[in-house]
């Protein structure tokens, strides 16, 4: 059953993905990104973190994507044309992306790629709740990013302000 | 009055075991009886829950226009059926006989989706709602969050709406619309940390649970003052998410013609009236859970007590909606950030520093 | 625990129907007569002038990435609100800390006038 389920967003997780990539108008490109982002929530889910599948769609699907759609109408909500593109990108995009593919087939082919099991094993976080899992480790192991985080936060703040409202001072 | 206080439980229960009794006949193994029961089961709640809705945003849709033409001293719907009853119905109806218009260069499949996007996620939002003690579609843990990021989905669909419709009021509206929904998250979104904290739980469940003393009457909106502050700023912010009177710039008539629903027509368009009842309904119903105990109360059933406090909601909502003049735009920005963002800030800190004399002193 | 989320599964599947069968069974049962002024765009009753895809005032990226920092902090109040019992007074001087350097910044928009819409 949640292997039927793991199939059906994966492979829309990757459809929508290929249509991000491919689609010439940038609006189409970032409404299939909302489903690649919206996909990949339900796998969260499937893992037994349901709480960070919320995260995944309050603050990727809700918030990120809202900046991209707003970015993209600041910009110019037109068809891209394929205007612009230098000459020699496609033959060197053309090889790159090749040795990746091969990169990543070898990888995948030569081994089972391993994950550490840590103390929290799905049935365990059945029993306490993802939430109170999450919470516990952020508040006492991981204190200092997230307190890093705030900082973080408040680079964006000043960042924002002085890309957006530097007209006003002047 | 036990029966009638658990009246759809033991429905639900004699419907479960009818279809196990069926089941049993087929002689399958006891696990793929269990799932197929289960699915059967959650598809007739489901199925029953979109009726249901659908029939409440009938009823909302009357009830407004009667109470609209009630305080402007009209009369209102009253051909179509008892009081105008049939009014909605007879709508739904001529929507369906509509002509579906789609402006030239529109961006088809995205004009088409959008009524879609816009209205599929408020449903999905009611399936945590608990209607009565032991009737809840489902009990997620994370519960106050689902509804939030739920609700987040709809905001794509008025971009959707506004972009794909190839008409600048749509575009216009949209992007407000859009603004002012994120804008009003915000406070919106803040002002339940203060409820989970005096719960310690985000299922809707366990938070009703917490409110069932002084025999169904300790809800937090008692907690003074941390449950009242947290519920003004809900509601209030509430109104704007789902762009009501007086928070409807992004629709403003005289400005912008509809906004973003300009260029619809037909059912399509219908799909956005009821998703804004829907959403409507919603916040009412988050509201009544979160800061007046849900279905808990002295001696009427559950489920009544549930539904009286959503419409007394309701009602005061559509009351607002008649009483006050429309918001300017600069107006509605400040007003989420410059005002309802500290006092659910504030809020917050104020429910960690209360919680424990509340406790103390038994109002939570 | 990911079995109590396949009846929202069924749902997804259930409103989307129901949302698609009603635009099908509309467009089905209205009429179809377009002529040209009937589909252009609405433009109180002129014709329509320019593309309607125009450029943004630059207030919506600014909303808009407000709004992702102030979610991106909102996301963090959950959980230590849930766990606040348990944290008790060490939970609450953590949280302040996080607050008080992200009411800088929120300050530093005020005074910036990065709340004012105009």
């Amino acid at each position: 059953m949640d292997l039927i389920v793991f199939y059906l967003f994966a492979t829309l997780a990757v459809i929508a993905a290929l249509g991000v990539v491919a689609l010439r108008n940038p609006v189409h490109a970032a409404l299939c990104l909302a489903v690649v982002f919206i996909s990949l929530a339900a796998l969260y889910v499937l893992l037994s973190a349901p709480f960070v599948a919320a995260a995944q769609v309050m603050i990727y699907a809700g918030a990120i994507l809202i900046l991209f759609v707003f970015v993209i109408m600041l910009l110019s909500p037109g068809v891209d044309q394929g205007a612009g593109a230098l000459k020699w990108q496609r033959p060197l995009a053309a090889v790159f992306g090749l040795a990746l593919a091969v990169e990543l087939i070898l990888v995948l082919a030569s081994a089972v790629l391993p994950a550490a099991r840590g103390q929290y094993t799905p049935e365990r976080l059945a029993q306490i709740g993802d939430v109170q899992a999450i919470g516990a480790l952020l508040f006492t192991d991981f204190l200092l990013p997230f307190e890093i985080t705030s900082l973080l936060l408040l680079v964006a703040m000043v960042g924002v302000i002085v890309l957006a409202k530097k007209r006003v001072r002047s | 009055m036990d029966l009638l206080n658990n009246l759809f439980v033991n429905l639900y229960d004699w419907l479960a075991g009818a279809l196990h009794a069926l089941a049993a006949g087929l002689n399958l193994v006891k696990d793929a009886e269990n799932a197929i029961v289960a699915a059967v089961m959650s598809l007739v709640v489901i199925v029953v829950l979109l009726l249901w809705l659908v029939l409440m945003v009938l009823v909302l849709i009357w009830l407004e226009r009667k109470n609209a033409a009630r305080i402007q001293d009209r009369v209102g719907p009253n051909r179509v059926g008892p009081f105008g009853l049939l009014q909605p119905v007879a709508d739904t109806i001529k929507m369906f006989i509509k002509e579906d218009i789609v402006p030239t260069n529109a961006d088809r499949l995205v004009h088409t989706l959008a009524p879609i996007v816009v209205a599929a996620p408020a449903v999905l939002a009611f399936a945590v709602i608990p209607w009565g003690k032991g009737m809840f579609p489902v009990d997620l843990n994370i519960g106050v969050l689902w509804v939030v990021a739920v609700g987040s989905i709809g905001t794509i669909g008025i971009f959707m709406a506004g972009y794909g419709s190839n008409n600048k009021y749509s575009l216009l509206g949209g992007m407000r619309a859009v603004a002012q929904m994120v804008s009003y998250e915000v406070p919106q979104v803040l002002t339940i940390v203060a409820i989970v904290l005096m719960t310690g739980s985000l299922s809707l469940n366990k938070i009703v649970d917490a409110q069932s003393g002084w025999g169904g009457m300790q809800w937090y909106i008692f907690a003074f003052p941390v449950g009242p502050i947290a519920f003004i700023v809900y509601y209030l912010s509430a109104l704007a998410e789902v762009n009501r009177t007086p928070f409807d710039i992004p629709e403003g008539e005289s400005e912008i013609v509809a906004g973003h629903h300009t260029e619809y027509s037909g059912m399509k368009w219908g799909l956005f009236y009821v998703g804004e009842y829907f959403n409507f309904f919603l916040v009412c119903t988050i509201a009544v859970t979160l800061f007046f105990g849900g279905w808990q109360g002295p001696l009427l059933p559950p489920y009544v007590w549930f539904l009286i406090k959503v419409y007394a909601l309701i009602l005061l909502g559509m009351w607002i909606r008649m009483t006050w003049p429309r918001f300017r735009v600069d107006q509605l920005m400040g007003f989420a950030w410059k005002t309802l963002v500290p006092i659910a800030l504030v809020n917050i800190i104020l429910a960690a520093l209360a919680t424990p004399i509340l406790k103390a002193i038994g109002l939570i | 625990m990911p079995i109590d989320y396949l009846p929202i599964l069924v749902m997804v599947v259930v409103v989307i129907a129901f949302a698609a069968i009603a635009l099908t069974f509309s467009a089905l049962t209205g009429p179809r007569r377009p002529n040209p002024s009937k589909l252009s765009p609405y433009e109180s009753g002129m014709p329509p002038f320019g593309s309607a895809r125009r450029r943004i005032s630059i207030k919506y990226y600014l909303t808009a990435v407000l709004f992702i920092l102030f979610d991106i902090e909102i996301i963090f109040f959950y959980p230590w609100a849930v766990l606040f019992r348990q944290l008790q007074l060490f939970g609450l001087i953590e949280m302040a800390v996080f607050v008080i350097v992200l009411l800088v910044g929120y300050v530093y928009i005020w005074k910036k006038g990065g709340f004012d819409w105009d």
